[in-house]
This record gives structure tokens, C-alpha cells and sequence, in this order.
């Protein structure tokens, strides 16, 4: 599993260790609760559902997945930093309202110019965050405002795209794998051992535990924060463009709204504690699988948004109360 | 003006030198946003004939009415290191209470609205202050509940409800004393009291107590819980009472209002100068806030040729732009 605690949370202090059977139990439900509520629910639908356990139904649920398991990617380890990021759904909007402007120079070039634009707004946030000091939820509100107000800008209203190989992009794909999934999918492979094998993982998870320590350690906390931003701004842009490519439109007045929270849902419900020092990317990929499943099941069920709403406050409330168990220390209890 | 700081950081710099720095730090911390809003009131009326005119004042200032209910209780929530995102649905679902509700006699349109909206913001304050759940995931909850019930009432959104025509409802915002609305009125004696509670009430020292430090409020023996679950509701009764005054002003109970106007109140409270890490801030530096936000709006309105998705593009450059400004003076304080 891909988990990384920091020293600084786990190992803290020895009489911790007496207590350490007793915490198991809360420990194992919050490790695995959101693969036990997968399980479950799949299993519902199994039973339930009629033509769940087809391919057409089971390839659209992953596609429509993958923007937002990439935006909670990057969420995740702005998460694990003891950070949020609230631009992302204006990120993506962004993105994709620039992909019209420029997909006349080429493919490759329209999506690295977008791409671009989402490492901008990342490290706008990231130097707010790590060099001004601004708290991380002002920063990336600021930029959420300001970044939804510049797509329209150039958007204006929705545009369509018409690019044979951008189209490929959102509609076709690998192997049987459509791309978007595909992409999303070496994504999480990626940060997952990004996380756990390399210094820089290693570092953001000391730096969510506890950023005073990593400091006086001589981590470099700075360049480690704005990468962060940096990355959770690409990989929201990356989602941005996959959402234009799908639907072979820009709409920079909708597209991802309201994905600052599904995303920070999907990572929480995952076990990742928004209180940092933590990053749970396999756990953050069956929280969006879990979300995602569960607004499907409503649909199948007939069940009506407003119903589908009430339902998934009440799991997100459940899944939270449920990880807390225990072994919380009061730190996780603020914001 | 008077703020409030408990922040142990700010008390116990001991050197001389830096005091001075760190007050008149305090002050822009404080002003910073009262200076920009008299700069924009200077500039506009100087560009603008008609911005100085009576018509748009008022405008203006019933305008900003809405917005700076919620702001009020976001300002008690955000002191007490909490966070409220639930209210731009709990202000819709208020509205559209009060609308359904006038059909059945004024009582029941003000007695509806807050009856429903003050038990949301009581299960949010006991999950958050009882249960130990993060403020920011219960009211994130809160936000899709208060939503889902809104739809639920409303045949997915596709109903209307109108206050009937002679109802004596429609005076609370559409009448006026002297010339002064009643919206505007309401906010000034809402915000008055707002003043009177925290400065003047053990319970508002308590909010900035445990906002400080909750460990140490909880030590001394305040009554930690009573005072989060009651910051809640007050949060959660204002956002309704903001929707009974636009039910009532616009005769009708809108459905898709309040959308991103949490994200809107929380800009308010920053840019007036309460931390968000709590124990700190102003009740009249948040009215200040959200006059500067509503101010922009009318100005960006004015300049004919301006899209108006340069509010967006404004608002969030000047948040941000007051935000590193505190920060930056404010460093010598607080490290």
C-alpha cells in the first residue's frame, strides 16, 4: 500500500508503543474502510444493479473518474503538506478554454501551452504559500477566484474544438484502455512511487508532519512546497484538457466546478488526514473510485440529485467520523 | 476600531525596536483593507459622475446586505479556527424557506427559514465540536446537504415559489426609514450586536480564547464545546436570515443563488483582517471587506467597455494582493 507517515507522527514517542494494540482496530478501519466500502458497494451493484457488470458501463465509469482521481493526485500531496488547493476546478477551466486559442499551431503545442498555464497558477500558489507565507486556503482561493475570471476572459462562452487528434485524445483508445484512463492510471502509478521512493516524497511527508522540524533538519521546505503546487496546477490542467478532449468543447464557465471538493472528498475519504504528514495515493484512488460509484449507484437507482446530495454528505460525514477512531491526536481536529 | 489579538506570538516579542514595526503592522493588518476601499471610493468617484449618486450608493449598500450576513457568522466561525462553507447553500435554502413559507403568513416565512437553517448549523456545530470532525469536511457535508434538500424542495430545482403580492413580507427588504433600506439597517444593527457579543461577552471571549489556543481554552476551564456548537448556529442563522432578506427583496426564492458565496464571505472576513488561523479580528473589518468587494463589483459594472469577468479577475488579484501585503508586514510580528 502506498503509504507514507512521517517519522514525526508515527515513531513520536515511546509510551506511545504500550497503547499501540489497542489502536489497531480503529488503525485497520482507517487504513482499509474506503476499500471495504468499495468492495461493498460493487458488490451491491453486482446484485442490484441490472447491466452493471458490463463493459460499456464499467469503461464509463472510469472515464468519467479520471479527471477528477488526477485533480485529487495532485490534491493529495498538496494535502500531505498540510496545504489545500482550491484552484484547481478554475485550473482546469483555464486549461481547457486555451486549448481552442491555440489548437490552429498544432496539437502538442495547444496542450503544452495549457499545460503551462496550470504550472503558472501552481507556482503563483506555491510561492504565496512557501516564500509570502500566505496560508495555503486564502492563496488558493484568491487564485480560484482570479482563475475562473481569467478562463472566461479568454473563453468568453463555450467553443468548440475541432482537432482530429485532440479528439483521439479524449475519445479513443489504448489496448481496449480508453486514454483517459489510461493516462490517469500511469498518473497515479507515478506519484504513487514519486511518494514513496524518492527524497522529495519522503521530504513532503516530513514537511506535513511537522514543517519546524523539516526546517531546523535543513530540508528544503520552500522549493519542496512550490513543487508541490506546481504539480497539483499540472496535473489539474492535465484533467482541464482530458475534460475539453472528451467532450471536444471548452466551457470555461462550468468545467470544473465545484472539483476543488470532490477532489479534497476523494483524498479525505481515502484516509489521507487533512492535518498533512500523510499521503495515501492508493487510498485516494478508491476514494474517487468510491465517489464516483456511489453517484452512479443513485443514477442506476433512479435516485434524484437532490436525494443523490443529502446521501453523499451523510457518507462523507460517516467515512470521516469512522477514520478519525482513536487514535487521533487533537492536531487533526483543526481545519 | 478595536481588535482583539490573544495571539500568544504577538505578546511576548521582547524586543523594543520591533514593537513599533509589529504595531503598525497590526494597523495595516487591521486597515489595510479600509485603505483600499477609500482609495477605490476616491478613484471611482472622481471617474464615475453617477457613482457618487444617491441611486447607486444605495444600491451598493443593499447589494452588499446579503453577503455580509454570512459574513458576520463566518467572521465568529473563522475566529474560533473553524470554517464554515455550508452558508451559501444554507442562505439559498433560507431563500427559498422564506418564500415558500410567506405563502402561509409572514410568521411562518420568518419562523421556517431559521427553524431549519439553525438545526443544520446545531448537527454541524455537535459533529464538529463534539464528534472532534474537521470543520472544514462537516460543513463541506453541510454545503451538499443544505443543497440536496434545497433541490428536494424545490422539484429539482425547477420550482419558483413566489411571495404572494400583498404580502406584508415583501416589506423587509423593500421598504426603507428615512431613506435607508431595511437590508442596509439590518446589517448595521446585525453587525452592532455582532460587536457588542464578542467585545463585551464572556462567550466572545471565549471564541478569541479558543481560537488562540483551544488546549489552553480548555484548560482554563471555558466551555469549549458550547461555544463552538453556538458559533455554528449563529453561522448557520445568519446565512438563513440572509435569505429570508432576498426571498423578501426579490419576491421570490431563487434556487440557484448562494453558489461559491461561502468562498465569497471567507474573501471578506480575510481582506477585513481576521486570521484564519483564529484568535484574531474584526467584526468591522469584515463589514469593510465586503463593502470592498461590492464596491469593485459596482466599478467593474460602470466601465461599460469591461467584461464582467473582471470582477473575478479583480477581486481575486486584490485578496491576494492585501493578503501578501499583510503578510509581508506582519513577518516581523508573528516569526
Amino acid at each position: 500500500m502506498t503509504d507514507t507517515a512521517s517519522p514525526a507522527t508515527t515513531g513520536a514517542s515511546a509510551p506511545e508503543s504500550s497503547g499501540r494494540s489497542r489502536r489497531v482496530d480503529s488503525d485497520w478501519v482507517r487504513r482499509n474502510g474506503v476499500f471495504v466500502a468499495l468492495v461493498l458497494l460493487l458488490l451491491f451493484n453486482l446484485l442490484f444493479t441490472d447491466n452493471f457488470a458490463t463493459e460499456g458501463t464499467l469503461r464509463l465509469q472510469l472515464v468519467q473518474v479520471a479527471p477528477v482521481l488526477i485533480v485529487a493526485l495532485g490534491m493529495a500531496l498538496v494535502i500531505g503538506t498540510e496545504g489545500i488547493d482550491l484552484s484547481v476546478g478554475a485550473v482546469m477551466a483555464l486549461a481547457a478554454a486555451l486549448i481552442p486559442l491555440y489548437i490552429g499551431y498544432g496539437t502538442g503545442v495547444s496542450i503544452g501551452i495549457s499545460l503551462a498555464a496550470g504550472v503558472v497558477v501552481g507556482l503563483i500558489a506555491g510561492v504565496l504559500v512557501a516564500h509570502v507565507g500566505v496560508q495555503p486556503i486564502v492563496a488558493t482561493l484568491g487564485l480560484m477566484v482570479a482563475g475562473r475570471g481569467v478562463a472566461n476572459l479568454f473563453g468568453g462562452q463555450i467553443k468548440s474544438i475541432r482537432d482530429e487528434s485532440f479528439r483521439e485524445l479524449g475519445t479513443g483508445s489504448i489496448l481496449g484502455i480508453p486514454y483517459v484512463v489510461a493516462i490517469a492510471a500511469v498518473i497515479a502509478v507515478v506519484v504513487g512511487l514519486v511518494v514513496r521512493r524518492t527524497t522529495y516524497g519522503r521530504q513532503l511527508v516530513a514537511i506535513g508532519g511537522n514543517k519546524l522540524a523539516a526546517e531546523l533538519a535543513g530540508l528544503p521546505v520552500k522549493r519542496v512546497l512550490v513543487t508541490t503546487y506546481v504539480v497539483s496546477g499540472l496535473l489539474a490542467a492535465m484533467a482541464g484538457i482530458l475534460l475539453a478532449a472528451r467532450s471536444q468543447a471548452s466551457d470555461p464557465t462550468k468545467l470544473g466546478l465545484l472539483m476543488e471538493l470532490s477532489a479534497i472528498t476523494a483524498v479525505v475519504i481515502g484516509g489521507t488526514p487533512l492535518s498533512g504528514g500523510q499521503v495515501r495515493i492508493l487510498g485516494t484512488v478508491a476514494g474517487a473510485l468510491l465517489m464516483q460509484l456511489i453517484t452512479a449507484t443513485l443514477i442506476f437507482h433512479n435516485i434524484q440529485d437532490s436525494w443523490a446530495q443529502i446521501v453523499q454528505a451523510v457518507i462523507v460525514i460517516a467515512a470521516v467520523y469512522v477514520q478519525l477512531g482513536r487514535g487521533t491526536t487533537r492536531k487533526s481536529r483543526k481545519t | 476600531m478595536s481588535a482583539t489579538e490573544v495571539d500568544p506570538a504577538t505578546t511576548n516579542s521582547p524586543e523594543a525596536a520591533m514593537a513599533s514595526r509589529a504595531r503598525f503592522a497590526a494597523l495595516v493588518q487591521r486597515q489595510g483593507a479600509f485603505a483600499i476601499f477609500v482609495l477605490v471610493m476616491v478613484v471611482a468617484s472622481f471617474s464615475f459622475d453617477s457613482f457618487l449618486s444617491r441611486g447607486n450608493l444605495t444600491g451598493i449598500a443593499v447589494q452588499a446586505s446579503f453577503l455580509a450576513m454570512l459574513a458576520l457568522g463566518m467572521t465568529f466561525v473563522i475566529m474560533t479556527g473553524g470554517i464554515d462553507l455550508s452558508v451559501g447553500s444554507v442562505f439559498a435554502l433560507g431563500g427559498v424557506l422564506a418564500a415558500w413559507g410567506s405563502q402561509h403568513g409572514t410568521l411562518v416565512a420568518f419562523a421556517l427559514p431559521l427553524g431549519v437553517c439553525g438545526l443544520i448549523g446545531l448537527v454541524q456545530g455537535l459533529v464538529i465540536a463534539r464528534g472532534g470532525l474537521p470543520p472544514f469536511i462537516v460543513t463541506l457535508a453541510g454545503l451538499l446537504f443544505a443543497r440536496g434538500l434545497l433541490l428536494l424542495l424545490t422539484d429539482e430545482g425547477a420550482k419558483t415559489y413566489k411571495v404572494p403580492a400583498g404580502s406584508s413580507f415583501r416589506k423587509l427588504a423593500q421598504s426603507d426609514l428615512l431613506g435607508v433600506p431595511y437590508p442596509v439597517l439590518l446589517v448595521v444593527l446585525f453587525f452592532a450586536i455582532g460587536a457588542l457579543v464578542l467585545h463585551r461577552t464572556s462567550y466572545g471571549a471565549s471564541v478569541l480564547a479558543i481560537g488562540g489556543q483551544e488546549d489552553a481554552a480548555e484548560l482554563m476551564g471555558l466551555p469549549v464545546q458550547r461555544t463552538k456548537v453556538l458559533t455554528y448556529v449563529a453561522s448557520a442563522l445568519l446565512a438563513g436570515f440572509g435569505g429570508i432578506m432576498i426571498a423578501s427583496y426579490t419576491s421570490s426564492g431563487v434556487t440557484i443563488l448562494g453558489v461559491g458565496l461561502e468562498l465569497e464571505a471567507i474573501a471578506a472576513v480575510v481582506l477585513g483582517g481576521t486570521l484564519l488561523t483564529g484568535g484574531a479580528g474584526t467584526i468591522l473589518g469584515s463589514l469593510i471587506g465586503v463593502l470592498l468587494l461590492q464596491v469593485i463589483k459596482n466599478v467593474i459594472n460602470q466601465v461599460g467597455s469591461l467584461d464582467s469577468d473582471w470582477q473575478a479577475v479583480v477581486s481575486g488579484s486584490i485578496l491576494l494582493g492585501v493578503v501578501t501585503l499583510q503578510r509581508w508586514l506582519t513577518r516581523a510580528e508573528r516569526t
